[in-house]
């Protein structure tokens, strides 16, 4: 077999192409941006407030006087690596619940699955938000990404779960039993390849979903407030009414920027649904 | 209806709430200093004409609290006073009880809320099952595109666009609000049209943007139910195509889509509050907006375990009410 060429791939794909060029695009955004923009600029106080886009600075300054391009430049990677590792480590655990409960059953599947329904029921963001308020130091964008993972785990262990049920009682999981293969291995070496599209498909979700909700927090005002994330712009945004004021190139990059991470995520979930769940290939 | 199946449902009710409200307690005493201590004693050190209140709000906490008490004690405390919805009194705005301010705010987001999820559900419902029927205009395949990506949009951020086009560009709608600056509530008519004028974008940012997830869940569904036996036999007795699609798939796929409703009002709530804030309506998520600023903890905490309460009877009643519409569940769990 031959490598597949990028165009053949475009062509098969073209949901998955899409969104890793996108997601990819934004990736390189922060570290391809600060080789050309000082990203000091993005610090309070560092150019004249409140200008308007112009050869100086290509999109304009905040009431506070950062450099709004050095914001974004500085920002995306911040955002991205709060959605980052919260995804990881909400679907390392959540993988890891989903195994057990759906492996072992009994009580502690009751028991796992039951905490995940409650918790799926209330609304995260308020967790968050008694998390948040009830931490005295100021936030950083390391603890931004642990209290967000410290929900990111539902959804996954639910996903899991069923998989590994259905996939419990397969053939070749009761061959691999009956050759006398121990639980441990015929999860490491049946049950975990035969995941792995589900695994990538559910990283994506799980970024996607952290990125919205460290979002969600810092338009709340309860981010890491010495840090220009893209959730973080936005609140400052708001805070100083630039709504109202007209300055509209404060809100609209960060908005901008938070849009493409959203549909570059969900053009390759979609695109990676696809090739882990065949029946999708019926619809158009 | 059994009322073994009512019993067990409605424990699972008072097991979400008790949840909620318990982690709502635990997760502050976790952090090495009380929050709320400080933020009292920082009030009454601050000085001014609120002094002698803060002191009484000093003197009540402790006395509420029992913070000499053992954890236990405060835990029990605490779940009775959730039970009567008793949340203590507002820190920014003293006299005022904390339950008082939520109470009042409730209606506005229940309001909105209800209204633009409902509408979001039946278009997007019946966008997503033509969506899957091969009959359906081909213009509506192009038009799921973008509806698709809106979806990948927060509420509040297309609310945000939303704002600056209709209200701030073209001024055809307010910049924010309930109702007009300088009228207040009442029963009149030309209130309501004034509220209702008030809430036309913010439930726009929310219809438009969840409307895409209702339509790709029940294009989901409809692509299931398709492959059915029953459907196949219905077309093989050589029924129409437009009876086979309402009657055997539509009818079909409708129902797990109210499931998803209930899974969904967590985050459709997460989103609406955020939605509030941005166009300062006097809801709930403006409050808790408000009493984050102030770091006002009783209010805050009052907010969550109200919409928690909310939310919890809300997916009590569609639990309820959904084996009514589905004789395949027989009140099982």
């Amino acid at each position: 077999m031959t490598r597949p060429s990028f165009g053949a791939m475009a062509r098969q794909q073209p949901q998955l192409t899409a969104g890793l060029v996108i997601v990819f695009l934004v990736v390189a955004f922060g570290p391809v941006g600060s080789v050309f923009v000082d990203t000091d600029l993005s610090r309070v106080g560092s150019a004249a407030a409140n200008t308007s886009p112009s050869a100086e600075h290509p999109l304009g300054t905040d009431a506070a006087g950062r450099d709004l391009l050095a914001v974004m430049i500085a920002g995306t990677p911040l955002t991205l690596r709060i959605g980052f590792i919260a995804g990881a480590v909400g679907l390392g655990i959540g993988t890891l619940l989903g195994f057990i409960a759906g492996y072992f059953g009994g009580w502690i599947d009751t028991l796992i699955r039951g905490a995940a329904d409650v918790l799926m029921t209330i609304p995260g963001l308020l967790f968050l938000v008694v998390l948040a308020t009830s931490l005295q130091a100021t936030v950083t964008v390391n603890m931004m990404a642990l209290v967000v993972a410290s929900l990111a785990w539902m959804i996954p262990t639910r996903t899991i779960r069923s998989q590994v049920l259905s996939m419990r009682e397969a053939g070749y999981v009761q061959v691999a039993r009956l050759s006398g293969l121990g639980d441990l291995e015929i999860i490491a070496r049946e049950l975990l390849p035969n995941l792995l599209p589900y695994l990538a498909a559910s990283f994506v979700s799980a970024v996607g979903a952290a990125v919205l909700a460290s979002i969600g927090l810092e338009a709340l005002g309860l981010g890491p407030q010495n840090e220009p994330t893209l959730g973080m712009t936005i609140y400052w945004a708001l805070y100083y009414t630039s709504l109202l004021r007209g300055i509209w190139w404060w809100w609209a990059p960060p908005i901008i920027m938070i849009v493409l991470i959203f549909v570059g995520l969900f053009l390759v979930s979609m695109g990676l649904d696809r090739i882990a769940n065949p029946r999708m290939w019926k619809t158009p | 209806m059994p009322a073994n199946y009512l019993v067990r449902r409605f424990a699972v009710f008072l097991i979400i709430v008790w949840a909620g409200a318990t982690i709502n307690f635990f997760m502050p005493r976790l952090a090495p200093v009380n929050p709320i201590r400080e933020r009292l004693l920082q009030a009454v050190s601050f000085g001014g004409a609120g002094k002698t209140d803060m002191e009484a709000v000093v003197a009540t906490y402790e006395a509420k609290f029992g913070l000499d008490q053992p954890l236990w004690k405060q835990y029990l405390r605490y779940i009775g006073d959730v039970a009567r919805l008793d949340f203590g009194v507002s820190i920014a705005n003293f006299p005022s009880r904390a339950s008082d301010i939520i109470l009042r705010a409730l209606p506005w987001t229940l309001g909105l809320l209800t209204i633009a999820t409902l509408i979001a559900f039946a278009i997007g419902t019946l966008l997503g099952a033509l969506l899957a029927w091969p009959k359906s205009p081909a213009l509506l395949h192009y038009l799921s595109a973008p509806l698709l990506a809106l979806s990948a949009i927060p509420y509040y951020l297309l609310g945000l666009v939303l704002v600056f086009a209709l209200g701030f560009t073209l001024r055809v709608f307010p910049l924010g609000g309930g109702f007009a600056l300088g009228t207040l509530p009442n029963p009149s008519l030309s209130f309501a049209i004034d509220v209702v004028y008030h809430s036309i974008v913010p439930a726009l940012s929310i219809v438009l943007s969840s409307v895409g997830f209702w339509a790709l869940s029940m294009r989901g569904m409809m692509v299931t139910v398709q492959g059915e036996d029953y459907v196949n036999y219905a077309e093989a007795r050589g029924l129409k195509s437009r009876d086979v699609f309402i009657r055997y798939a539509v009818r079909n796929a409708l129902l797990p889509q109210t499931t998803s409703l209930a899974l969904a009002m967590g985050y459709v709530v997460s989103g609406a509050v955020l939605v509030e804030v941005v166009f300062a309506y006097p809801g709930v998520g403006t409050v808790l907006f408000r009493a984050i600023q102030t770091f006002d903890y009783f209010v805050i905490y009052g907010v969550v375990v109200m919409v928690i309460l909310a939310i919890a009877l809300a997916t009590l009643i569609l639990d309820i009410v959904y084996p009514l519409l589905d004789p395949r569940i027989a009140y099982k769990r």
